[in-house]
């Protein structure tokens, strides 16, 4: 019970947040006008590197987060599987479609190879969640990194679908109405698009009833039972959705990649989905990609930057490491809950400043 | 036992039989007609016993977790972290003063301030959050693999068996008669079999610690309910640094005893984090019976895996896991 009752303080500030009215809430804030028409117009602005290894990139990790931001943040599961599923979908992509392992990959058409990738790797994430949501809390992210160290070694051994150590190479980009959608500007606009379709989506349930019960599991799952609630259906049908979304990015990392190897699923890339998640902040759909750009440049540029300082530059991942220390030592709601507390803050100055005057 | 037996009596007849045919397998000489279906008898003692005995290590590395998990409901994902680091300085204690047994008692006592700086500094300030706690514990095992790697590089470390231990002895299981009617004997690494000794050894006495001295009855206390007794005035974060330190330091042991058996690299905390993951899904969750009875489950499951199935055997332990989520979520020892 105590574990429940932890998850609900660590994310109450979300249910604090909660905007008064059910609208959509970007439609008035002219930051997230200003973000958007700048995503849209990025290939004007950036070249082929910036575009696809730094915005690509955050976006498909971004997505990857999202989807357990939406189980941390929506339904109080925090579940480090997520990262497997998207390597999941990929490992299909690659093997139901084209690649260069011939013997391995059936030669599908890409229409065919992705919709069956995306629907085995809902059944594959849905699954291992209703195994899940058989515990709670810290339970809960332990059955999921057994699941996710599982899948790595499985696809370490397994030579006849997964291709061992070596994975599956080459792997085909489709290819129509006369667009190579991998070179560079066309692709950008597929992963933007499936972001933001994957963002809005989120922001919809959160809203929707499904959503509001799925909160409600989170803060009281006892009441919600007698209330009538099936507690452990709405955990599956969330982890459903999220291995749905964490799905669409694994198809779109492997387009980005073109190869999947199970250096892709590994233990460390599955905590790194986690890290996203935690220092964006888990509270609203935006922190996952705040925290994926943050993590993109970090993986960037540290070398760069610690070389510079006249430091080792391969202790990238102690930098990582650190920040991740940090944001989980003084804020529990990542960069997102920082920012809150700076407005709150200067609000605040604002006001007692302005009170002193009319009292003066 | 006898209770079960009536109230499951079928299963308990399964249990008797599996039991009797697994002695059967172990200490008859095979039929030539056995060892035709699934090989030599040699292989299959030989697996037995490596599973044994990496459930020892198992255990060794699960039952600190398990322990500490139980009375602070905090799980310590830096413990592979803890394992690792406790073979990294029971390795350049044992190679420079060439010392095996120096090791275990200078990775115990480093691995134990290790444990009692990441209680006193860390945990208490976030007592009661554990989804907070587990979260640091993550973030402290990324910068610890790091610091590591750093200091050791990427190399593999063997620590050197103390050479009173190297070589085999002959156990008295007869795995084959040769023509002229003699027995052939198992022979198989004294270093093995000595070190899981010790680990029953440590395994038993942390059973008797628990439940026949007085910080073993106020350990169970805490397990069971920790706010009520800090209420009757035990000294209740004291025992928590305790518990920390003890079960880091088994962390440690447990990296020399890898460290010999195997060998140290980056990447193998995170093995053995995974492994005392699934050893204490298996068997409870702070439980030391539990963490005993998974680690040998474990042990057995991935060498006799690993000798019949090659390509699937980390699907057999991953196979285990699911089928006790499914039949008894809460481990199979565990009280709840």
């Amino acid at each position: 019970m105590s574990l429940a009752h932890d998850a609900r303080i660590a994310v109450r500030p979300a249910a604090g947040a909660q905007r008064p009215a059910r609208t959509w809430p970007e439609v008035n804030n002219p930051a997230a006008w200003v973000v958007a028409a700048v995503l849209l117009i990025m290939p004007l602005i950036a070249n082929g590197f910036f575009l696809i290894e730094i915005f690509a990139t955050t976006l498909i990790l971004g997505t990857m987060a999202l989807s357990l931001m939406f189980l941390a943040g929506y339904g109080g599961t925090v579940s480090l599987m997520q990262l497997t599923i998207a390597g999941f979908s990929a490992y299909m992509v690659a093997v139901f479609g084209v690649s260069g392992n011939a013997n391995i990959s059936l030669g599908w058409p890409w229409w065919l190879a992705v919709p069956m990738a995306l629907a085995l790797a809902t059944a594959f994430g849905t699954l291992g969640g209703a195994l899940a949501v058989r515990t709670e809390g810290i339970y809960t992210i332990m059955i999921t990194l057994a699941i996710g160290a599982a899948f790595y070694y499985f696809t370490n051994q397994n030579w006849a679908i997964f291709n061992g150590h070596t994975g599956i190479n080459n792997v085909a980009t489709p290819h129509f109405w006369g667009v190579n959608w991998r070179a560079d500007i066309p692709f950008y606009y597929v992963v933007l698009a499936t972001a933001a379709l994957c963002y809005f989506a989120v922001e919809y349930l959160s809203r929707a009833p499904f959503g509001l019960a799925l909160q409600g599991v989170r803060d009281n799952p006892r009441r919600m039972a007698a209330l009538g609630f099936n507690v452990n259906a709405h955990r599956v049908a969330a982890y459903a959705f999220a291995s749905f979304v964490a799905a669409l990015a694994g198809v779109l990392q492997v387009w980005n990649y073109r190869q999947i190897s199970p250096g892709s699923v590994s233990v460390g890339a599955c905590i790194d989905v986690l890290i996203i998640a935690v220092v964006g902040g888990i509270t609203r759909p935006i922190g996952p990609f705040i925290g994926a750009l943050i993590f993109v440049l970090l993986r960037t540029f540290a070398l760069d930057f610690l070389v510079r300082l006249g430091l080792d530059g391969n202790r990238f991942r102690l930098l990582i490491g650190l920040g991740f220390l940090a944001i989980v030592f003084w804020s529990s709601d990542g960069v997102i809950g920082l920012w809150q507390r700076w407005r709150q803050h200067q609000r605040r100055d604002v006001s007692r400043s302005g009170g002193g005057h009319r009292h003066g | 036992m006898s209770r079960f037996v009536e109230r499951h009596p079928a299963w308990a007849l399964i249990t008797i039989i599996a039991i009797a045919v697994v002695l059967w397998l172990i200490f008859a000489v095979w039929p030539p007609g056995l060892e035709e279906a699934i090989g030599r008898k040699r292989v299959f003692l030989n697996a037995v016993f490596n599973g044994i005995t990496l459930g020892g290590l198992y255990f060794l590395v699960a039952s600190g977790f398990t322990l500490i998990f139980g009375l602070m409901r905090n799980v310590n994902l830096a413990h592979g972290s803890l394992y690792l680091f406790g073979g990294y300085v029971g390795y350049a204690i044992s190679t420079s003063t060439g010392s095996w047994l120096l090791s275990f008692i200078v990775a115990f006592i480093l691995t134990a301030l290790v444990g009692v700086l990441l209680q006193v500094i860390v945990f208490r300030r976030m007592e009661g959050q554990d989804l907070r706690q587990t979260m640091v514990t993550i973030g402290l095992s990324i910068v610890f693999a790091d610091l590591m790697l750093w200091a050791c590089g990427g190399d593999f470390y063997q620590i050197q068996t103390p050479s009173w231990l190297i070589g085999p002895v002959d156990l008295p299981l007869i795995t084959a008669v040769k023509s002229s009617g003699e027995p052939v004997y198992l022979r198989y690494p004294l270093v093995r079999l000595v070190i899981f000794a010790a680990s029953v050894v440590i395994g038993v006495a942390m059973w008797l610690a628990l439940n026949r001295t007085r910080v073993g009855m106020i350990i169970r206390a805490g397990v069971d309910d920790r706010d009520i007794l800090a209420a009757t005035g035990v000294r209740i974060q004291l025992v928590f640094v305790l518990v920390f330190a003890f079960g880091a330091g088994l962390a440690g042991i447990a990296g020399v005893v890898g460290g010999t058996f195997q060998s140290l690299s980056p990447g193998e905390d995170i093995r053995f984090l995974l492994a005392s993951l699934v050893v204490v899904i298996v068997g409870g969750m702070g439980s030391i019976p539990g963490a005993a009875l998974g680690a040998l489950i474990i042990g057995l499951a991935e060498q006799l895996g690993s000798v019949y199935i090659p390509t699937y055997a980390i699907v057999v332990t991953f196979l285990i896991m699911v089928l006790v989520l499914a039949i008894r979520p809460q481990g199979l020892l565990a009280r709840r």
